[in-house]
């Protein structure tokens, strides 16, 4: 009984593509996720390219801020200034 | 990171070294956000700007019901959306956009043309500064509101609550637009790095 409950119709790799950042983002229902990774399981490229979002999420969240040049920052110390001398 | 509460105080205080960290901090990815919304470089720096200085100047009403970062973020939206005008921005994610393209799966919805392997090469071959301008580059030509998510839920790192909030979509919707990102992102990454055969 249980298992015919959780079976539904088995997941292609077109769909299930399409199931990834819901997947990470956990949002999906408990019976899709099995679903999911029951497809996962028995697919032999699906893994890889769940890796392979992971991976660019990675990639992508290594990106940091390039730092200001002094002539920035020294125009933001006068904005500073400037609203601290508002505030008096 | 300090927390936001002791942020305030110092900012409140007149403390320079404070304004300017957090500068350092959110400037760079607030532009970056700016630039999506507006035609160009030097409006998305006016708009930083005015969004700097009217947070300055809002203060004192910042009641940290969101995090600091959030609010500063919210203000620059709505400077920059009534900028940019692109108001049409309203109807989102209506056209199906497939994460991969439907001609490399089969009749059955198979791989008929599986994802070549990548990741290993995508470290080893180029220098991670050049990688991270690739990568830049990438964002940069996604589309506007799927650029929009990325930078700040994979780039800057907020959460999905957060991001809903900064760019009031609702949660599928802003779920829909990271999906589509991240998958162009991920077939770039492929095209890039892909083992030559």
């Amino acid at each position: 009984m249980r298992v015919f409950a959780f079976r539904g119709r088995d997941l292609v790799c077109q769909q299930a593509v399409e199931l990834v950042t819901d997947y990470l983002e956990g949002t999906l229902s408990r019976p899709a996720r099995r679903r999911f990774e029951a497809h996962l399981a028995g697919c032999p490229h699906c893994p890889e390219y769940l890796a392979q979002m992971r991976e660019t999420i990675r990639l992508t969240g290594r990106l940091v801020p390039e730092d200001l040049t002094p002539q920035v920052r020294d125009e933001f110390v006068d904005l500073y200034r400037r609203w601290r001398s508002e505030q008096q | 990171m300090d927390s936001d509460s002791e942020f305030l105080l110092r900012l409140r205080s007149g403390d320079e070294r404070a304004f300017v960290s957090l500068v350092e901090r959110y400037h760079e990815p607030m532009l970056q956000l700016a630039a999506s919304f507006v035609p160009s470089r030097a409006v998305a720096e006016e708009v930083v700007q005015d969004t700097w200085l009217a947070a300055l100047r809002g203060l004192e009403n910042f009641e940290g019901h969101s995090s600091l970062k959030t609010w500063l973020f919210r203000i620059l939206v709505n400077r920059a959306r009534t900028t940019g005008s692109r108001e049409q921005r309203s109807v989102p994610v209506a056209d199906p956009e497939p994460a991969v393209d439907p001609s490399r799966f089969d009749g059955g919805g198979g791989w008929a043309d599986p994802p070549e392997h990548w990741i290993v090469a995508a470290e080893g071959r180029l220098e991670a500064g050049k990688l991270a301008d690739r990568i830049r580059a990438w964002i940069d030509e996604l589309p506007a509101r799927q650029r929009e998510v990325v930078l700040l839920r994979d780039v800057d790192g907020m959460s999905s609550e957060e991001v809903c909030t900064v760019l009031a979509l609702t949660g599928v919707n802003q779920r829909v637009l990271l999906h589509r990102g991240r998958s162009r992102l991920r077939q770039l990454f492929e095209d890039e790095f892909r083992e030559v055969r």
